[in-house]
């Protein structure tokens, strides 16, 4: 078993990656240089607190569309799970599944509990040059909520050179 | 952890004496079943504590998730206009199954709401002050629905009688 690299702190560069978010199509981070990333790592599809996680991100996009960022959720499970997920919760950003090699992304992001196989609760709010500018990392059956995430996007919309 | 970040206002609907030792806010949405299993609680807790308690509600729909929610809280601001927003967010949260625009027109139209009201709720002519209440939440860490904050401080507790009425008298003995 690789050692998991330790968690991302903010002032690092957030590890690219590409995944697919449905069948066909894929995400890769570094197409998403010059706009704020909100990066959401959550447990599993369906789960209670992930489903109210995600459904209250949604009614959200709007806010966060305002600060230009672009919003990603990303669990191990496969695309086919998300789409059903999705579907059912009228969810309108992707869904990103980190299922091949199982929880890469997350290792490298250092948020992947390993004793469950699934990824933390954990939030990344990355600025336009791909510098990770915040983070957190929930308490497993905690629903974060949006109030770190949203903070960050004004801090990060006032930082020189991040306007939009 | 979370605090209130909108301080209780005159533009809040309240139950209670606004100046009581302890205030209640309750960020809800009307299809929510949640916020319907904590209906009855709440209403425990109130006449439980009577004017020692200042119960304040503010919407978060989730309209997503659910389809009816923000129709709702524009009929309960329509009614707040005329002096019922209570009566309207009691009849909402006894009559969960039963939201669609005809039901609610029924329920304006029971509690005196004008034609031209319940035009303006169907429009949604409320959306700003709804919305206003939602963003405020989601700034205070509304994490979901219901989400309950005791004198400005997320109680992360179960939306029971029980829980509430625990923690409620403990902070009246302060």
């Amino acid at each position: 078993m690789p050692n998991s690299p330790s968690l991302l702190v903010a002032g690092q560069h957030a590890p690219d990656f590409t995944l697919r978010s449905t069948a066909d199509q894929s995400v890769s981070l570094s197409e998403l240089r010059g706009r704020p990333v909100v990066l959401v790592f959550y447990p599993a599809d369906w789960s209670p607190v992930c489903s109210d996680q995600v459904s209250l991100y949604n009614e959200l996009l709007s806010e966060f569309h305002t600060y230009g960022a672009q919003f990603l959720g990303i669990s191990v499970d496969g695309v086919w799970c998300h789409a059903a997920f999705a579907g059912d919760r009228k969810l309108h950003f992707p869904l990103l599944a980190d299922f091949e090699p199982k929880g890469a992304v997350a290792r490298r992001y250092g948020v992947y509990e390993e004793s469950d196989g699934v990824c933390q609760r954990a939030l990344f709010v990355i600025n336009a040059d791909g510098v990770v500018r915040w983070r957190y990392v929930s308490p497993i059956g905690v629903n974060p909520g949006a109030e770190g995430i949203l903070d960050a996007l004004d801090k990060l919309s006032r930082e020189p050179g991040q306007s939009l | 952890m979370s605090e209130l970040k909108l301080p209780v206002g005159p533009g809040d609907h309240v139950q209670g004496p606004r100046d009581a030792a302890i205030t209640l806010v309750e960020y809800g949405d009307f299809e929510c079943p949640f916020c319907g299993e904590a209906y009855p609680e709440l209403k425990i807790v109130q006449r439980a504590m009577g004017n020692r308690l200042c119960f304040v509600f503010r919407n978060f729909p989730l309209s997503n998730m659910h389809p009816h929610a923000e129709r709702a809280a524009e009929f309960a601001e329509g009614a707040a206009t005329i002096g019922h927003f209570w009566e309207m967010h009691d009849l909402l949260y006894e009559n969960q199954e039963a939201l669609e625009q005809r039901n609610l027109t029924r329920y304006a139209t029971e509690l005196g709401l004008s034609h031209e009201l319940i035009q303006s709720a169907i429009r949604g002519d409320f959306a700003e002050r709804i919305c206003r209440d939602f963003t405020g939440g989601v700034r205070s860490g509304v994490n979901g629905t219901p989400c309950l904050f005791i004198n400005g401080r997320r109680f992360d507790g179960p939306a029971t009688a029980a829980a509430l009425l625990e923690v409620l008298r403990s902070f009246g003995e302060d």
